[in-house]
């Protein structure tokens, strides 16, 4: 039977669901101004952050230890729970503009956000997969919210992808459960520790791996990629590709760090290819779109490739907590760098659904000189330029991946980040040094999302250790 | 390792006599064609257009509906099975998965997924 402290560790979760689905049940009966149901979400949201930081410091395991909550599960929820409001904020005007205002957006946002939330506490396998179901149905319904064909398609993509990339983890689930006869992940790593190692166990993890690796968009994994955030409406995309890839990243790191530490000697290799595959196609690819969308979702696929580069020596005690906390600092950059473009997308984007490509940033700079000083901050960011977040966010992963003594992996890093400054470059390029006439949309939320992102990402990354800090202190328990 | 050779035993079998009842009929039976006998088989109904009809979206929203609430009738069955030993807890448990349930209940009722017309 449940106790008080098992509930006090998913509090912020359990408030956040109430308040949906009271939320849901308000908009549908009694709201017909669809800007409150908005209002109302972003208030959700900061209530549910400000009880998530009243977790800070606390470490508790519950509800049989299906649930965890600890630094590393208080860190990222407070990171998706910005990420939603942020979500909020650049989809508010852009459904009104594309016809598409109606209230379930915000419900499905915030059930796909308690989703991710639930990923980062998870402390079971069957905990896992729950969360990862519930964070990706309603990002598939979102991918296909505007009813037009390409929304659509992206949908119906993203679903069946999603469902098979599920599958895979599944199957996974069942061969470990097979292997080690629990799916609790304390469980795991203490059957596997006393056990021979079994070939069943490294199975099903890699398995466990190919679904994160679908949801995170790592090459091979990272066909559905591309279609998906072209398609998408692009206040989708925005909080798709930064939410679902933390959640992602969240369930990898701890699913791998506490259950499977045994098997790192197999894994390592796997990871290592995978990561250098990813930088490579990731950045090359990325460099003959001209849709500004396919290159950020190409861009979004090289991130996840350096983010991996520092998990890989994994099974590594004493590296692998400093690969933790730079990975968790660089999903901070990404997700601050990541909506501040995001946000300057939708901005040029027109109702019709144009202004997308490459060529209708030209002359952005003489017109509106501040969203193509921002803009410009974020392309610096993704290249990993100072001084900006992503140059400190990188510098870690570089140095995570040397101390794990990855020296080629860090070195393709490198390499790959040199090719990104091409693409990246361009739409810099296309601001300052071409004449053209966009005309972006200018709304409050939006404009505030554009340059609190870009504030952020100069001023953290000029005091860095601050925030390193507290991605170390962002410990999970073992 | 007895056991099952005579699960395999046991399936070499059943799949000998399966084919061997089917392949019989095939090759012994007297095989006398007809129109009628040719027609597709619609519980003694006579059929009428194409197999591959369009149908009205409205069937798989109630049939996803159904299903939805089907399955969520079937956590009630181990649920009461061990209803004794959970007790109030598991009276709690179930008013809060049930209210769940009337949430998704009441909105798609709102959106008008239960009416035909």
């Amino acid at each position: 039977m449940p106790q008080p402290l098992d509930f006090a560790t998913l509090q912020p979760v359990i408030v956040l669901s109430v308040w949906t689905c009271v939320l849901l049940l308000l908009d549908v009966f009694l709201i017909k101004r669809k800007s409150i149901t908005a209002v109302l979400t972003a208030f959700g949201l900061a209530l549910t952050l400000g009880l998530t930081f009243m977790q800070v410091g606390a470490s508790n395991d519950g509800f049989s230890g299906m649930v965890v909550q600890d630094g590393f599960s208080t860190f990222i929820n407070a990171l998706q729970l910005v990420g939603g409001l942020l979500g909020v904020a650049v989809a508010h005007a852009y459904i009104k503009r594309t016809g598409s205002e109606r209230g379930e957006y915000y419900t499905l946002l915030l059930f796909s956000v308690i989703g991710m939330m639930l990923m980062a506490q998870s402390n079971d396998l069957i905990m896992v997969f729950i969360a990862l179901e519930l964070l990706s149905i309603p990002l598939y319904v979102l991918a296909a919210f505007t009813r037009n064909t390409e929304s659509e398609e992206a949908g119906i993509k993203y679903f069946l992808l999603g469902a098979f990339s599920t599958g895979f983890v599944v199957y996974g689930i069942a061969l470990v459960y097979g292997a080690t006869a629990s799916t609790n992940l304390h469980e795991i790593v203490a059957f596997a520790s006393s056990s021979s190692p079994s070939l069943l166990l490294t199975i099903g993890a890699a398995l466990i791996l190919v679904g994160f690796a679908f949801k995170v968009a790592v090459v091979p994994f990272h066909m559905w990629t591309p279609d998906v955030y072209q398609g998408a409406p692009t206040a989708v995309t925005a909080f798709m590709s930064s939410g679902a890839k933390v959640a992602g990243f969240a369930a990898l790191l701890r699913v791998f760090s506490v259950a499977f530490p045994n098997i790192s000697m197999d894994m390592a290799p796997v990871l290592a290819a995978i990561s250098a595959l990813t930088m490579i196609v990731g950045n090359i690819v990325a460099v003959s779109q001209t849709n500004i969308k396919r290159m950020l979702a190409y861009s979004s696929i090289a991130h996840a490739g350096y983010i991996l580069m520092a998990f890989v020596p994994y099974g590594d005690a004493q590296v692998s907590a400093d690969a933790i906390a730079s990975g968790l600092f660089y999903l901070v950059a990404y997700m601050l760098t990541n909506f501040g473009a995001w946000a300057v997308v939708i901005a040029l984007e027109t109702k019709s659904g144009s202004g997308l490509e490459l060529s209708d940033y030209s002359g952005l700079a003489k017109k509106y000189p501040a969203i193509a000083a921002a803009m410009t901050i974020f392309m610096l960011s993704l290249i990993g330029f100072p001084p900006t977040l992503g140059m400190v966010g990188k510098f870690y992963l570089f140095r995570a991946a040397l101390q794990g003594g990855y020296t080629t992996l860090a070195l393709i890093g490198v390499i790959t980040s040199l090719v990104s400054a091409f693409y990246y470059l361009r739409v810099i390029v296309n601001m300052y040094m071409r004449e053209g006439d966009p005309t972006p949309a200018r709304d409050l939320w939006l404009d505030l999302t554009w340059s609190i992102t870009a504030i952020a990402t100069v001023v953290v990354s000029l005091a860095p250790q601050f925030l390193f800090v507290l991605a170390s202190t962002a410990v999970m328990l073992k | 390792m007895l056991e099952y050779v005579a699960i395999a035993l046991m399936i070499v079998v059943s799949t000998f006599v399966a084919l061997s009842a089917i392949g019989m009929g095939e090759l012994l039976g007297p095989k006398k064609k007809s129109k009628a006998k040719d027609v597709p088989y619609e519980s003694g109904m006579l059929p009428y257009g194409e197999g591959t009809r369009r149908i009205p979206v409205r069937f798989y929203l109630i049939a996803v509906l159904f299903i939805l609430f089907d399955i969520e009738v079937i956590f009630f069955l181990p649920w009461a099975v061990v209803f004794r030993q959970l007790r109030i807890f598991g009276l709690i448990e179930m008013a809060v998965f049930i209210g769940i349930l009337l949430v998704g209940y009441a909105y798609a009722w709102k959106k008008g997924a239960l009416e035909w017309e």
